[in-house]
């Protein structure tokens, strides 16, 4: 490949910020939306353009563009890369991102501050291509810090709410918590491999076959802390579901589809230091299994449509955190992909089943709408079985992968993390067949709630606004529909990049990300070395899989018959007999209690962290460090007065004299010292 | 060049006084001598030669040698740096307060007399004369703080003397010594004579029955505490937030941007080269110094109720990196080539910090001025929602509290990146621990962005004028050079890159980097 100009692909999202941001209040509504689309599509263009002559790269593409920081032998630089991984990331920032602001064109169009939201999504896609495409560790930081930015200040669009500022807050400083493990992952990367090159670091790991653990390690699970910063992973999860307060199309693109994806990609990215390290991949599996289980079963109790996807959202990247952590990159990188296609559908679907209801998001006050919304309905179910991982939508060809690369994983934890992911599907299922319901079926709760708009125009600021249209349940206008039509086409066919070889397939994302992510293939490597860590052999990419053809075959089955008990039950409970939940809820009133308050997490941080830190600086620090302001202050003033007498004293007074006073004694002082230096001094040569 | 460099604020000061009388021309003819200060300051920027080593613009008139007094000025990488800094924030003051009534002739004087000593401090080369700005400068920032502060000015302005005088006799008394010892004031020959071991050999004429590393520490110790306080380090601080939110907030400008600076100066100027050993002795509780100046000050700032305590403290908190990545490059290493790169890289943050940190402090300060102008309040809780009455105020110092958290693209991160990344291989604990305040200085910005922009907008702000045109003008140079430093930090780095080379030839003999 000859020039590609890679710089290009972030720089035109960052052209339409600037032109939005700065001059956007004044411009009409149209002219916004034109600058906003144009930032949005010429990316997708250019991307699309380098995949289309992508066939195939042996080593990185990387251009370099100037020094940024330089210390030392530290060089780092304004570079980007292009690989397998990086394109899949391009492909699939860029084509959401373009399809999320087509949506966002009907879904905002009422909105006060039209010209900010796309200035802020724009600069979101400039901090998201500049993460997926830098060559070195501080470049994606920029990216990685850019996105937490823009995510911060779209969770908190509707600044004047309370609720939303306090959600963009916790977003940011939950993120704050990674990024420091982050930069010390960073500082420990410089001290013992001088570069944060991508190229350099991971060269430096292959050439050096005895590097083990250790180092590796400490460095692998530091970097782990920022990605359950950035992809909402137990223990720093609690920020994610709290960002839905941020307008819907936000929530598709940042807290579903990409941003939240970062630690993923990051991970896969540095898999050279996870193959070396099997302490760290386990806590990469481990993490994710039980964030996804954890968080499944509290998206089972969320009345709040966008809250259920939130807490699904958690689960979901708690299962491509299980697919790295068993050392199947490829695995997770696929179901990213997947899931960027129907969670973001999900999202684009509950927005417009909000917009319709003029602003509604409790799905106790929907149901029935399956006739009146009728594409959003269509479109929403193919998204909701590719979730629950019915063949062959996306959903399961991506998921079962991960589930299978656990189940032959080497770890001795392997059948176990498979085993509680095979449960977390059926709860999945249930979730979001519980949703559906819900919101589709039924009788029309929602009748009864147009009169009410009025009195619930506390959810959302775009119920104030239609409200006062009134107008009946509607389906949403093209601009928001067509996005939604071709994402649900892609999650029937997406599953075909990676129809398993077990079950006829070829697996051909596997194949295409094995030279960027497959352990086998360290392109990175001067020499080939075996990575010979044992337990962490590479897992699957590139081992034949026609033993494993039959075991495939029965774990596939297996977990479409435990999506289809999922669904059943979901059935039974939300369709069929309505009064199941209730009469369940009062029977195990315990564990209801606790999954209902989502575990006390937030409480339990608040009483553990963040109220001892409160009491430690309101009450310790205050006496220490600012009251000793006063105190120490007076005593210090009194013990000089006393030892300066009456020239302290008139220092305190503040007349002019006293100074000229204090100068001339100074000025005597080194008379008197010059003095006796001269004599004793010289006296003495 | 220096020398006038030096005197025409003190002229112009002067001049002010004179022709005062009306305040349209005051302020004009302050502006403009501040003007061209900077403009003299970035001339000599602009001839300094990067690539040589030593002082340049040098003058050397011998005063009194034989008391070991001289005139000796001249600039390094490090002076160079100070005076277009210093010269920035002294602009950016003054355009701070050109429409406070309150702030005639007689303020605008003292402005530029602290301009003289800012200048005279960052220049001067011999103790004697060194000190006599170093105690110029003071005076009239006491002023400023006693005659335009706030209702607390006379306890905040005699804390802030004393405190400050406090650390300045015991500078003097260490000097005193040092020259008793060796026979010089000048800077330069007592760096010499540390080098190359002959300091420790001198303190043997003092003839005061201690050994000479016992000296040696105990001069150590008094020079560190005249910096300590100035700078601030903890637990010297006591006295800032009271000045700094006492004192016009034009005024802690001034205070902030460019008079903590004179600590850190002492810090490299003074400490690192004549002090070499002792502050390798000193290390295990200077660092820790460090990491409390760090760290505390962050947790302080979060339940400040006034916005100019809480960025008072974050000051000391930016300062604190500052103190670490000295402390850090003062560590022995021996040859280890490795290690010397790292100090160089923890030196060169601490400039980057040093410039980084006036320019978004004294935007900061100057952001506040105008919120108290309009507002003639300042309580952390007094606000709500002001992003929607004045969009342009809040996006702009939204951006200034970005560069003071870090974000990477603005000025405050690659100072902070340099130091964290030179001070961790030299001195792994204390900074991981000092990670942690990049942490705590997110919590307490962002809860003043939450508390003062978001949230529902209080009326009794509803009618808040936005910032006009001029003050959208005057930030515009402000803003984009956050945006300059943070993209292309080597305008700086460049410019320093030979001194800090040198330093490190003089802390770690027999390495060449």
């Amino acid at each position: 490949m000859t020039d590609l100009h890679l710089w290009l692909i972030p720089l035109v999202p960052v052209a339409g910020f600037l032109v939005n941001g700065l001059f956007g209040r004044k411009f009409p509504k149209a002219l916004v939306t034109t600058v906003a689309i144009i930032a949005a599509a010429v990316p997708m263009l250019q991307v699309a353009d380098i995949a289309l002559r992508f066939s195939s790269l042996a080593k990185p593409y990387i251009e370099s563009h100037g020094t940024w920081i330089a210390a030392g032998a530290l060089h780092a630089n304004f570079a980007f890369q292009l690989d397998q991984l990086s394109m899949v990331m391009l492909c699939v920032v860029t084509g959401v991102g373009f399809l999320i602001h087509v949506y966002s064109i009907g879904y905002m169009a009422h909105e006060e501050g039209y010209w900010r939201f796309f200035a802020y999504m724009n600069l979101f896609l400039f901090f998201m291509l500049v993460l997926v495409l830098s060559a070195n560790f501080l470049l994606m930081f920029v990216g990685w810090e850019g996105v937490g930015l823009a995510s911060y200040l779209l969770i908190g669009f509707y600044y004047t709410r309370d609720s939303a500022a306090n959600a963009g807050k916790k977003a940011f400083l939950y993120n704050r918590v990674g990024d420091v493990g982050f930069l010390l992952a960073m500082f420990l990367l410089i001290a013992h491999f001088g570069t944060l090159n991508f190229a350099d670091v991971f060269a430096a790991i292959g050439a050096n076959p005895s590097l083990h653990g250790g180092i590796l390690t400490v460095i692998g699970l530091l970097l782990l802390l920022g990605a359950c910063g950035k992809s909402a992973q137990i223990p720093l999860y609690v920020w994610l579901p709290d960002a839905m307060e941020g307008p819907t199309p936000v929530s598709a693109l940042i807290h579903a589809a990409t941003m939240v994806t970062a630690g993923v990609y990051m991970i896969a990215r540095a898999h050279i230091i996870y193959d070396r390290s099997a302490t760290a991949l386990l806590a990469v599996a481990a993490i994710g299994t039980a964030t996804a289980f954890f968080a499944a079963t509290m998206g089972m109790m969320q009345t709040d449509i966008k809250r259920v996807l939130a807490y699904s959202t958690v689960s979901q990247l708690g299962y491509m955190f299980l697919g790295c952590g068993v050392a199947a990159y490829s695995a997770g990188i696929f179901h990213l992909v997947t899931h960027a296609f129907f969670k973001a559908l999900l999202f684009l679907a509950a927005g417009s089943v909000i917009h319709a209801l003029g602003g509604e998001q409790d799905m106790r006050v929907m149901g029935g709408l399956r006739r009146k919304i009728p594409v959003t309905f269509w479109t929403m179910t193919a998204a909701v079985f590719a979730i629950s991982g019915f063949p062959p939508l996306c959903g399961f060809v991506s998921k079962d992968e991960i589930l299978y690369q656990a189940f032959v994983s080497p770890t001795p934890a392997g059948k176990v993390l498979w085993a509680i992911g095979l449960f977390t599907a059926g709860l999945t299922s249930f979730y979001m067949f519980r949703l559906w319901y819900m919101t589709f079926f039924g009788e029309s709760r929602a009748v009864a709630h147009e009169e009410e708009a009025a009195i619930h125009a506390r959810h959302d600021t775009k119920l104030a606004i239609e409200a006062e249209h009134t107008h009946p349940v509607h389906e949403s206008p093209k601009s928001m529909l067509v996005p939604m039509i071709i994402l649900a086409i892609l999650c029937v066919i997406a599953g075909a990049m990676g129809w398993p070889e077990g079950l006829g397939g070829n697996n051909w994302i596997s194949h295409f990300l094995a030279p960027a992510v497959s352990g086998a293939h360290l392109q990175y490597e001067q020499a080939r070395v075996a990575i010979a860590t044992g337990a962490v052999h590479a897992a699957g990419e590139n081992q034949s899989p026609a033993p494993a053809k039959n075991l495939e075959i029965i774990l596939a089955v297996l977990s479409t018959l435990v999506a289809l008990s999922g669904w059943y039950v979901a059935h039974l409970m939300y369709y069929k007999r309505r009064d199941l939940p209730a009469r369940l809820t009062a029977r195990f009133r315990a564990v209801y209690a606790l999954i209902f308050n989502k575990y006390w997490v937030d409480e339990i941080y608040g009483a553990l962290v963040i109220a001892p830190v409160l009491f430690i600086a309101r009450w310790v620090l205050a006496a220490l460090v600012d009251r000793g302001v006063i105190d120490g202050g007076g005593l210090l003033a009194g013990y000089t007065a006393q030892g300066f007498g009456s020239l302290a004293a008139r220092i305190q007074s503040g007349n002019i004299r006293a100074y000229a006073g204090w100068l001339a004694a100074c000025a005597a002082l080194l008379l008197v010292a010059v003095y006796f230096g001269w004599t004793t001094h010289f006296g003495i040569h | 060049m220096i020398t006038f460099l030096t005197l025409l604020p003190l002229a112009g000061g002067l001049l002010v006084l004179v022709v005062g009388r009306s305040r349209v021309v005051a302020r004009s003819l302050a502006l403009l001598v501040a003007l061209a200060s900077l403009a003299i300051a970035l001339a000599i920027w602009h001839g300094f030669n990067p690539a040589a080593s030593g002082f340049q613009y040098e003058v050397l008139r011998n005063w009194a040698p034989s008391l070991g007094m001289s005139y000796h000025v001249g600039v390094d990488g490090l002076g160079v740096l100070m005076l277009v800094l210093s010269g920035m924030v002294v602009l950016m003051s003054l355009a701070a307060s050109w429409k406070n009534e309150k702030h005639g002739s007689l303020y605008l004087a003292l402005v530029l007399f602290l301009e003289c000593g800012l200048f005279g401090t960052f220049t001067a080369l011999n103790f004697v004369h060194w000190f006599i700005y170093w105690e110029v400068s003071l005076i009239p920032a006491f002023f400023l703080v006693r005659l335009y502060g706030g209702p607390n000015r006379n306890r905040a302005s005699t804390q802030f003397f004393l405190y400050t005088m406090v650390g300045s006799i015991a500078l003097l008394l260490a000097f005193l010594a040092l020259y008793l010892a060796t026979g010089t004031f000048d800077f330069v020959d007592l760096a010499r004579l540390a080098q190359h071991g002959q300091l420790a050999a001198a303190f043997a004429n003092l003839h005061w029955g201690l050994g000479p590393p016992a000296i040696g520490e105990a001069l150590f110790w008094a020079a560190f505490l005249g910096f300590a306080v100035k700078t601030p380090v903890v637990p010297f601080h006591t006295w800032l937030p009271a000045t700094y939110a006492e004192a016009p907030s034009e005024t802690t400008m001034l205070l902030t941007g460019a008079m903590s600076k004179m600590g850190i100066y002492g810090f490299l100027r003074i400490l690192l080269p004549i002090f070499p050993q002792e502050m390798q002795h000193a290390l295990t509780p200077l660092l820790w110094l460090a990491v409390a100046t760090i760290v505390l000050p962050a947790f302080a700032a979060w339940y400040q109720k006034d916005l100019k305590r809480t960025f008072a403290y974050s000051s000391v908190n930016h300062l604190g990196y500052c103190i670490l990545g000295v402390c850090a490059a003062a560590k022995f290493t021996g040859a280890d080539a490795a290690l010397a790169q790292e100090k160089s890289a923890a030196l060169t943050g601490v400039l980057l910090q040093i410039f980084s940190h006036a320019l978004t402090a004294a935007a900061l300060f100057w952001f506040l001025t105008l919120l108290e102008r309009r507002a003639g309040s300042r309580g952390i809780n007094d606000f709500g929602g002001l992003r929607k009455v004045v969009p342009v105020f809040s996006g702009l110092m939204g951006i200034a509290i970005f560069a003071s958290l870090g974000l990477p693209g603005l000025n405050g991160f690659p100072g902070e990146f340099l130091i964290f990344k030179g001070s961790f291989p030299l001195v792994t604990w204390p900074t991981a621990i000092s990670v942690l305040g990049l942490l705590m200085t997110a919590v307490f910005l962002l809860a003043v962005i939450q508390k003062v922009f978001s949230g529902p907008v209080n009326p009794r702000w509803q009618a808040m004028p936005d910032l006009t045109a001029a003050e959208r003008l005057a930030f515009i140079p402000v803003i984009a050079l956050m945006f300059l430093i943070g993209l292309y930090p080597q305008i700086i780095t460049g410019m320093i890159h030979s001194t800090i080379a040198q330093w490190i030839a003089t802390l770690t003999p027999g390495v060449t980097l």
